[in-house]
């Protein structure tokens, strides 16, 4: 304690010098606020180092760039039966692709926009001509379960973790879930053929 | 460790050589021989046994490192391995797994004691928040871990849980790619999670340090909860070694007991089957719930219909905790003389484990089956949904609400001077018979 | 206080802790419980289950001929290799014998019927050879997608662990192998699908019936797949789809826990230990409070 206690004296007489120093050589009262400003941008630089090293430690958990190289599949649409439903994997995901009948889309068309939580027409969601294929990802909205298929009460699918229902055109109709299932990007190559992402 | 004058003197050269260099006996020494306050039951054991429960998983982990590959493709045959091939790697394995559970069985019976003997109240807050850090990332290391195996449950808890940060707003979705590493919970998601698993408990046993550093400044609580350091008299206290260290190490043989049954007669017991079963990123298990530790937790996020609600509430059952100390508006710090109070809490204990078992029902379930029932709102009254509700109304108006009113307006019993004015005249009083 | 007084105390506090960390236990009990409206397994009055229960090795070898002759064309046991058959407890370990697992004559001539792909150590053409007792169990199937292909989308699940991912495990096992019934009438089933009830599963909406009385169990894409008289026994045992149904369950639950037997043998002398190791403590305890006020 004793010994620790007498260099703080000596580091306190050293600062009482340089000040009287400085006041000597350059005199005037701004000299103080220079001193702090550059103890200040001294500490900001200190700051500013550690920020850019820190950097670089988060930004490693980003996406890697083999990971980032987005893949593309094609998908063979008379592989589904109508009122069936196939289950690819894209991007380490599900996707659903459901062929539906004429009484599910139907359904989906008739329901008023006014019954939905994210509000959405069913047009929007399929492409045009091919209203009877639906492209979605197979990740609950809510904490990405997937959901099962033909259960619920609208229909569409019943997420079994927390009880979220889809309706035929994979809209959020009731349960925790905010949004609707997502569509991915995709387009047709082929009157047979989609390719997604 | 401040206000205990220390009683060490050392004996030989090499002794003395020392402690002017680096008095580390010294240290132990004053440790051993700290006043401890003498009425001390066996509730506050669980700290000696919460301190084993940490050498164990740490040691057992280190070990199960060696022969663990954090890879999509190879966890589970590695782990399996382990249990298979390794030598003895079946009980290491079994130990660490258990040992997860009985860490939270104690840790809740601490917090339990904690919150019933007010150890929380002034001067000992920071104890408190500490025991608080602790048990978050407790929770955060024993969900990374459980994601290591890449069983079912493992894969899609960690598509639950990382999914919570997605809800929130703005900030969720890019940070929620961040923590993946990618779009989907993948072999990035894996690595780094090992990576985190390793690195967490040796922040925890920075965190005890500190917490045990808290509790030897303002001394340790006492079922009596009176005697702070400077109120400390001979008659209050005994030294720590003997007295309580045989006191501690038998509670921790009865508690390894326990321990062993789990390990060695139903080590499956606390886990789910379905995390036998290889991770599937194309199908969900028909009925995700998470380890029992985590289910109150669990069942106050379903409770709340919309998800960043829902993700905040539960976060707030945790984050309360941090803020107990000033809701507590009491002047008597045991409830052993807050007869309301008392009432309040055996309340929150059958909540607690109410919550507990709502979490692992499915929330549409009639909770008596066959009762009538009317929908109210979006659920059936009847339903495990409502229910949830209820105990998590009470969970929280329990710290907001109950707290601060009762310790107001209620007339706590009359509290002993010191701890020894019961002991020694005869017998404290609720103690009788 | 006295001292009896507080003995007393301390053990209603032991069994008050006792009790409080058994109720936090029991919550575990609900997440283990199997979803949907599944048949609760029958017993198949295993040998081994309970504390101090052991496998049956005449059990656990027939066991291992009707998981080789009729399972193992379309379901893999990946994590298991031919040597395990003869690690101790393990069908066919000898304990008269100082044979190493590797050794064992009867599983070197039970890995040499199985052929195993490999790779020509010349030419590096992928070929196939007879099995050595290191080499694991080789897969129907070269990987899980021709696997679903092969069997109309459904991929049969590896045996390696079936026992611990299924609840009731063995009693599981059993009950699904032998428990295949005609599906009841109102059920709408797709082609390739079959009825069980001890499937997981909500056949709520494919039941045409009575909706309060919908089937227990689900769909099974596997038919069944034992008959009487598939696979010949040498010892004497019935040759029904019920004995191979409980046999092929006692070898996948030995299988999946090969170390159980151990693990309860050495369980109970760590027990006797603790409870030793207890007593003294106590005494100790005993001794140094002894005549404290507390």
């Amino acid at each position: 304690m004793a010994r620790s206690g007498s260099i703080g004296a000596h580091e306190r007489c050293d600062v009482t010098e340089s000040v009287e120093l400085n006041h000597d050589g350059h005199g005037g009262g701004d000299d103080a606020t220079r001193r702090d400003f550059i103890h200040i941008a001294a500490g900001a630089a200190a700051v500013g180092a550690g920020v850019m090293m820190a950097w670089p430690l988060v930004n490693q958990m980003n996406p890697a760039a083999d990971t980032l190289a987005l893949s593309t599949i094609e998908f063979d649409l008379t592989k589904v039966a109508e009122g069936m439903q196939v289950v690819i994997k894209w991007q380490g995901k599900p996707v659903f692709v459901r062929y539906r009948t004429p009484k599910e889309i139907e359904e989906a068309v008739d329901t008023p926009l006014s019954a939905l939580k994210d509000p959405q027409t069913d047009a929007d969601r399929v492409k045009e001509g091919h209203s009877q294929y639906l492209v979605v990802i197979g990740s609950c909205t809510h904490l990405g379960c997937v959901p099962t298929f033909n259960a619920g009460d609208y229909g569409g699918w019943f997420c079994p973790c927390h009880g979220s229902h889809y309706d035929t055109s994979g809209r959020i109709r009731k349960g925790p879930a905010p949004k609707n299932l997502v569509v991915p990007t995709y387009e047709y190559v082929s009157d047979t053929r989609v390719k997604i992402g | 460790m401040s206000d205990h004058e220390s009683t060490y003197v050392p004996k030989t050269g090499i002794e003395k050589w020392l402690d002017s260099r680096l008095p580390i006996i010294r240290f132990g020494a004053d440790y051993m021989s700290l006043p401890t306050p003498r009425n001390l039951n066996y509730w506050y054991t669980f700290g000696g046994i919460l301190t084993l429960c940490l050498m164990v998983q740490i040691v057992t982990g280190i070990v199960l490192a060696m022969h663990y590959v954090p890879n999509t493709e190879l966890a589970f045959a590695s782990v399996e391995r382990i249990m298979r091939d390794v030598n003895g790697g079946w009980l290491i394995r079994y130990v660490h797994a258990n040992g997860a559970s009985m860490f939270f069985i104690a840790v809740y019976l601490h917090m339990l004691r904690g919150l019933y003997y007010g150890s929380y109240k002034a001067p000992r807050e920071i104890i408190w928040i500490l025991g608080c850090v602790i048990f978050f990332l407790m929770i955060a290391t024993a969900f990374l871990g459980y994601v290591l195996p890449w069983g079912q449950m493992s894969f899609w808890g960690a598509e639950v849980i990382t999914n919570l940060i997605g809800a929130i707003p703005m900030i969720g979705e890019p940070v929620l790619i961040w923590l993946r590493g990618g779009p989907a919970i993948d072999n990035a998601t894996l690595n780094r999670f090992f990576s985190l698993h390793y690195l967490l408990p040796f922040v925890i046993f920075g965190v005890v340090v500190l917490h045990l550093w808290a509790l030897h400044t303002s001394g340790q609580n006492n079922p009596a909860g009176i005697l702070i350091p400077k109120e400390r008299t001979p008659k209050d206290t005994l030294p720590f070694h003997p007295y309580f260290t045989v006191k501690d190490g038998f509670a921790i043989i009865l508690f390894l007991i326990l321990f062993a049954v789990f390990v060695f007669y139903m080590p499956n017991a606390l886990g789910h089957a379905d995390n036998y079963i290889p991770a599937n990123p194309l199908q969900t298990p028909a009925h995700i719930v998470p380890e029992w530790y985590m289910l109150p937790f669990y069942a106050i996020l379903r409770a709340i219909p919309d998800k960043f609600g829902g993700v905040l509430a539960m976060f707030g059952a945790i984050g309360v905790l941090f803020i107990l100390p000033w809701l507590d508006t009491s002047r008597v710090r045991s409830m052993r003389y807050r007869p309301t109070m008392k009432v309040f809490f055996l309340i929150f204990l059958v909540v607690g484990v109410g919550l507990g078992w709502c979490g692992a029902q499915l929330p549409d379930a009639q909770v008596v089956p066959g009762m009538p029932s009317f929908q109210l709102l979006d659920g059936q009254l009847n339903s495990y949904l409502w229910l949830t509700r209820l105990l998590t109304a009470y969970y929280f108006a329990f710290f907001f609400i109950i707290m601060p009113w009762v310790g107001l307006k209620e007339t706590p019993l009359p509290v002993p001077h010191s701890i020894s004015e019961p002991v020694l005249d005869g017998g404290i009083p609720e103690k009788k018979g | 206080m006295t001292i009896q007084n507080g003995t007393r105390s301390a053990v209603f506090k032991i069994v008050a802790s006792a009790v409080a960390a058994l109720s936090l236990v029991a919550m575990a009990a609900p997440a283990t419980a199997a979803g949907g409206g599944a048949k609760h397994p029958r017993s198949g009055g295993f040998s081994f289950e309970g504390p101090f229960g052991t496998f049956d090795q005449a059990q656990l070898q027939r066991g291992y001929k009707v998981y080789r002759e009729v399972c193992a064309a379309c379901h893999g046991m990946q994590l298991m290799s031919f040597r395990n058959l003869g690690q101790p407890g393990g069908p066919f370990y000898d304990a008269h014998e100082n044979w190493s697992p590797a050794e064992n004559p009867y599983v070197r001539a039970l890995a040499a019927e199985v052929q195993v792909p490999d790779i020509d150590t010349e030419t590096g053409e992928p070929i196939t050879r007879p099995a050595t007792p290191a080499d694991h169990f080789p897969s129907p199937y070269p990987n899980a997608t021709a696997a679903a292909a092969a069997n109309g989308g459904a991929a049969p699940p590896d045996l390696s662990v079936m026992a611990k991912a299924r609840h009731d495990g063995a009693n599981y096992i059993y009950s699904l192998l032998s428990g295949y019934v005609p599906a009841p009438q109102g059920l709408k089933m797709a082609p390739g699908q079959h009825y069980n009830p001890y499937m997981a599963g909500d056949l709520a909406p494919f039941w045409e019936g009575d909706e309060h009385h919908v089937p227990p169990g689900g769909f099974i894409a596997m038919p069944a797949p034992l008959s009487d008289g598939q696979v010949t026994y040498d010892d004497g045992s019935p040759q029904t789809v019920d004995q191979y149904a409980k046999d092929v369950a006692a070898f996948i639950a030995w299988a999946s826990d090969p170390h159980a037997v151990e693990r309860k043998r050495t369980g109970f002398g760590v027990l006797i230990f603790l409870l030793l190791f207890a007593g003294l403590t106590y005494a100790s305890y005993r001794r140094i409070w002894k005549g404290i006020a507390h």
